[in-house]
């Protein structure tokens, strides 16, 4: 049984309270809707009826009305009602005219010109409580309507010297949802100033209306706002100050003006620390009785009082955490927080770790927070909250660094395996992008991302495995190891669809680095793949399908069996339009090609350009900008973060991502394209057909050229070409050279003071190549410091082919000149002739070196003479891209010494020179400096001709 | 029977998240719903259309609802932080943003709890029901535009009780 509510205040309308009663006996939905329906008719004929309602009428109509549209209907009609009670001179109509348009009249409604007509009225009236219920309207309905009609009064009475001051607070807050919605309409102007005095109000609840206007103000035009730091400093000063009896009825549970406390706090974090030191104490001292009394007993057991204070004291830390210029506070901040960590409230368990990210990347403190790994882990494992347990991860990947990376990794991969579905996704790219950003060891990251596969296999998106593909390719030292490891992953019975693409796309490049093990022979190898094809979707498929071509080029003793695969029906017949276009010219390349044809076609990826990894691009779309605590970005004084990566819009990230997979560079020739039988399964339109043109002419019109080339060219000493020389200074693949006839490509690799050069000679015609030579040559001072050995070549390039040289280099003393390959070719008739400077510098034959801190300084000490250092600061030329950056100076060959630098901006770095003569001890430090695009690179060796070298190579790479 | 609302609330606490462009991190809407998932008393602080509040509040009623006692108070929900507590037979649940404080927002609810308890004396979710439109009024005077307007209880009771005196004079 219901009963009607015992206290009923004001004028309780009778006809309301029996019809709230009658829909809350209804036993059934229908019959809610019934009765409703019932009164609906009701209403509306009493409203269109001859006799005029009186007020009280009206307003018992409209009341039933607002309580049916609360219950989740649709209301149509009674808006003129409504409007019409605004013009009441009842204080209970107008009330009741003012809540129905708050709730029901949208901003776009014909009637605000009515409404705007009754709220200016009662704006006039110098009725305080009139007033109110007109401000509290606007602030309600906040359209751009009533901007434009009260966005220059408001101000006016917010800052007339007889407002009331409960008007004074309405007015403020109206204010600022104007300013929220509409901007544009809301002019500066000289009440703008007086508005920053209402931080001076005797009135607490004037300053805490004011202190919320002024804060929206002071994000949109903080110039205009300054003064009000010092106010907000001193009012914050003498509350936290204050005895808790001072503030009266702003005291709560004990706590002094907690609300007004945290809106100060809050205004503050719209500006710098101040410069005025008086002022800056003032503020550091408030930060810290507040730090101070978090440690006192609590003065009462209710949780309101200690909510209240910590609410207080969390906002403190935010501002500490956004100034990121104090140590001291920072370090005091962490303490904090780590024993909230441990705190038997959830609440507070949570707020810390959400605290601690932010922390984690102030450099001051990060090293602060990562002592209380043990405790966050634990929260992963015990928490039985998810949102918690959220957190926790957040925190673990914001405190990651080289350290303890591993450890890291390895608990959110535990945790993943019981993690809740909600969150797997993200964790997932989290320990992708963990692992890859601090794998010191690659077989290391591989490892982490097949486990990942094995235990969150549909939580994998796409990015992830096309990311470990990706580095596989660009790093030979994995590559070995990787087809080992799928190959072991892939003998589980059941393995995940997404093991399947990894394993194929991998063991069909690099498969034949474990064929001579017999128990990963070639065909063991197919067998397995070709076990799981018929389980797999179609995309899948199509991948392994590309994957067997390989193999026929890689292996030719199990040609005959794919050939068998591919020319059963269920290939060469699929109903799947796709699969049966790659079974049909898979199976006629496979037979028509020449083995020359084949590996060139299927020759193996080349390197993909570095570039953003598009998992984080991912993450980062997944959390919205500003959610995910940037790993890069250290926040610097102030507490802007300088992102390091550039957040891509989302639907651009698949191109990238494409581009990724489709590198535009590549050392072969253009024409017959092994990438796009590779990754079709990426792209939307398979451009296989292109293939069994292989031996009409490429695209490039080159039997032109030869017109084109004057006679001379080749009678002369060719010019040498040194254009791509510098690019090749932090890395060690790509093109050197390219003309319309010939590309040159290299992947070299070197260890110690030996180095190796594969030279790939790719003729983009279809003409052979005649009388191919290619010889390195030296100038003389560099014979005796770099001994190159170059294998012959065939004489013979057919056309779209492509042959492979090896150079073997020994580095004999420290050297400053390169060595030139002299290539000679007939195409055509014409002798070619092409030179160019080959990309062996001294920088190649470094090894790095990890050291701490403290060595290096001592180090950096004892290479201080004169002739030692070389230093050289120059402009950017380039964006100046911390990540891109970093990678330049670890492809220089130097070990990235973290955290050495006081000035976490800097980059040091450290590595030994190895020649056959001697060892070179090199350190390096590059200071950038964003305001001025400029960069200052200080080298110091011990042998100021390396010095001399190397500060000349790497300071042409930024 | 009437269900006190009793200012012991309930362990059952919770808070949650959504995303609009406004930039001063305010309260987004506040809703009050009781344990069947019935609405009593919504506020919405940022232009939306009918379509998407009854969306919205579908979600949030659904997943506060879902939540296990003893968890805590605030949840990631879309990217707006929720910030709930249980009184009774009462949820009551506010939607700030990111970098928002959700301590004081969870004191932003029980002041407001104290404000209806102390003007309907023990207030019970019946008040709230029969009385909706004091519900609101006594909400706009403690909060409004999604910011604390006066937070001092005796303040706010008195503009109320001011308002109900003028109804009866003039009446």
């Amino acid at each position: 049984m219901n009963k009607m509510p015992a206290v009923s205040k004001g004028d309780g309308m009778r006809g309301l309270a029996v019809f709230i009663s009658d829909i809350r006996n209804c036993k059934s939905k229908e019959a809610e809707i019934k009765r409703i329906n019932k009164e609906l008719a009701n209403i509306r004929s009493k409203f269109k009826g001859d006799k005029a309602l009186d007020g009280y009428s009206k307003k018992k109509y409209v009341c039933k009305l607002l309580f049916i549209f609360l219950l989740g209907h649709d209301i149509d009609f009674g808006h003129m009602e409504a409007v019409n009670l605004l013009s009441s001179n009842k204080y209970t109509e107008k009330q009741i005219g003012y809540l129905f348009i708050s709730v029901l009249v949208n901003s776009n409604s014909d009637l605000i010109r009515l409404i705007n007509n009754a709220i200016k009225n009662d704006l006039a009236s110098r009725n305080p409580t009139f007033m109110n219920l007109a401000l509290h309207c606007i602030a309600n309905v906040g359209s751009r309507e009533m901007a434009e009609a009260f966005a220059s009064e408001i101000p006016r009475i917010l800052v007339a010297g007889d407002t009331m001051d409960c008007v004074k607070q309405s007015a403020a807050l109206c204010l600022l949802r104007l300013n929220r919605t509409s901007p544009d309409l809301v002019p500066m102007g000289e009440w703008t100033a007086r508005v920053v005095h209402l931080l001076n109000d005797q009135h607490l609840g004037v300053v805490t209306s004011a202190t919320s206007l002024i804060t929206t103000l002071a994000q949109k035009s903080p110039d205009n706002f300054k003064t009000s730091i010092s106010l907000a400093i001193a009012r914050l000063s003498r509350i936290v100050t204050s005895t808790s009896i001072d503030l009266q009825d702003y005291t709560y549970y004990f706590v002094a003006a907690p609300w007004l406390s945290v809106k100060l706090l809050r205004l503050l974090q719209c500006y710098p620390p101040p410069e005025d030191t008086a002022l800056r104490s003032r503020l550091t001292e408030c930060l810290e009785t507040i730090l101070n009394k978090a440690q006192e007993p609590p003065k009462s057991k209710k949780v309101q009082h200690s909510n209240a204070k910590n609410a207080v004291l969390f906002e403190a830390i935010s501002l500490i955490i956004h100034h990121d210029s104090e140590p001291t506070l920072l370090v005091r901040a962490c303490n904090q927080l780590g024993q909230f960590l441990q705190h038997r409230e959830t609440n507070l368990r949570y707020l810390a770790l959400e605290s601690m990210c932010t922390l984690a990347s102030s450099e001051f403190s990060h090293e602060a927070v990562k002592t209380h790994i043990d405790t966050v882990i634990n929260a992963l494992k015990t928490e039985r909250d998810v949102s918690v347990r959220q957190r926790a991860v957040d925190l673990l990947y914001a405190m990651c660094d080289r350290s303890n990376a591993k450890q890291i990794v390895v608990e959110m991969l535990s945790y993943l395996e019981t993690a809740d579905y909600s969150i797997r996704e993200e964790i997932v790219l989290k320990v992708a992008i963990l692992a890859e950003k601090y794998a010191v060891d690659y077989t290391w990251y591989v490892d982490t991302i097949l486990n990942l596969i094995r235990i969150a296999g549909d939580y994998v998106s796409e990015e992830v495995w096309y990311r470990v593909i990706q580095i596989v390719i660009n790093r030979d030292d994995v590559q070995g190891y990787a087809a080992k490891t799928v190959f072991e992953a892939l003998q589980a019975p059941a393995c995940h669809e997404n093991l399947v693409k990894v394993g194929g796309y991998i063991l069909g490049e690099f498969g034949n680095l474990i064929a001579g093990d017999s128990r990963s022979s070639p065909l063991v190898q197919f067998n397995l793949l070709h076990s799981k094809f018929h389980l797999c979707s179609v995309p899948t498929q199509a991948l392994l399908l590309s994957a067997y071509i390989k193999f026929i080029n890689l292996f030719p003793e199990v040609k005959a069996t794919i050939q068998e695969v591919l020319r059963s029906d269920s290939q060469l017949r699929n109903a799947d339009v796709e699969l049966q276009q790659r079974a049909v010219e898979y199976l006629r390349l496979s037979c028509i090609a020449s083995t020359d044809i084949l590996a060139t076609v299927f020759e193996e990826m080349p390197p993909f350009p570095e570039r953003e990894s598009s998992i984080l691009a991912k993450l980062k779309r997944k959390k919205g900008p500003g959610n995910l605590p940037d790993i890069d970005a250290r926040r610097n004084v102030n507490g802007n973060t300088e992102h390091s990566e550039k957040p891509e819009p989302a639907n651009k990230s698949s191109f990238a991502l494409l581009a990724d997979l489709l590198p535009t560079n590549r050392p072969r020739p253009a024409s017959a394209s092994p990438i796009m039988l590779s990754t079709a399964t990426l792209g939307s339109t398979p451009p296989i057909t292109a293939l069994l043109n292989l031996n009409s002419p490429p695209s490039t019109g080159a039997s032109l050229l030869v017109d084109v080339f004057p006679e001379s060219s080749c009678l002369t000493a060719p010019e040498v070409s040194e254009e791509n020389f510098f690019r090749f200074v932090c890395k060690n693949n790509g093109v050197i050279y390219e003309n319309q006839l010939l590309q040159i490509g290299l992947k070299s690799e070197y260890r110690q003071n030996l180095g190796r050069i594969y030279v790939f000679y790719g003729n983009k015609t279809s003409t052979q190549f005649l009388s191919f030579t290619s010889s390195v040559t030296s100038p003389d001072s560099l014979k005796t410091q770099l001994i190159v050995h170059a294998k012959t070549v065939d004489p013979i390039i057919e056309g779209g082919a492509q042959v492979q040289q090896i150079l073997n280099i020994e580095c004999v003393s420290d050297f400053t000149d390169a060595p030139v390959l002299n290539v000679q070719f007939r195409y055509g008739g014409t002798l070619q002739n092409i030179a160019v400077k080959l990309p062996v510098m001294l920088n190649k034959f470094f090894q790095p070196t990890e050291m701490t801190s403290q060595d290096f300084f001592q180090r950096w000490k004892q290479l201080g003479a004169p002739q030692q250092e070389v230093q050289k600061i120059f402009k950017a030329k380039h964006p100046m891209d911390t990540d891109v950056t970093k990678a330049k100076i670890l492809g220089f060959g130097v070990t990235l010494l973290e955290r050495v630098d006081p000035n976490p901006e800097n980059f040091v770095g450290a590595g030994v020179i190895h020649s056959k003569n001697s060892q070179v001890g090199c350190l390096l430090r590059l200071e950038p400096n964003t305001q001025a695009q400029m960069y200052r690179l200080t080298l110091r060796t011990s042998r100021d001709s390396v010095s001399q070298r190397l500060c000349e190579l790497l300071s042409e790479q930024f | 029977m009437a269900l006190c609302l009793s200012l012991i609330p309930d362990s059952r606490q919770h808070v949650h998240r959504f995303t609009t462009n406004c930039l001063l991190r305010c309260m987004q809407f506040m809703l009050l719903f009781s344990r069947q998932g019935k609405l009593r008393l919504q506020k919405w602080y940022v232009p939306l259309s009918d379509k998407e509040k009854k969306k919205i509040t579908r979600e949030l009623v659904q997943t506060v609802l879902a939540r296990k006692p003893k968890m805590c108070s605030f949840l990631e929900w879309r990217d707006l932080k929720i910030v709930y507590k249980r009184y009774a037979s009462l949820y009551f649940c506010c939607a700030i943003e990111d970098q928002d404080n959700e301590l004081i927002t969870l004191e932003i609810i029980h002041r407001y709890v104290e404000l209806l308890d102390k003007y309907f004396g023990s207030v019970c979710e019946l008040d709230i029901i029969f009385n909706f439109e004091k519900a609101y009024f006594i909400l706009d005077e403690f909060v409004l535009g999604g910011e604390a307007q006066e937070t001092s209880k005796k303040n706010v009771l008195k503009a109320i009780e001011q308002a109900d005196l003028l109804q009866e004079v003039r009446h």
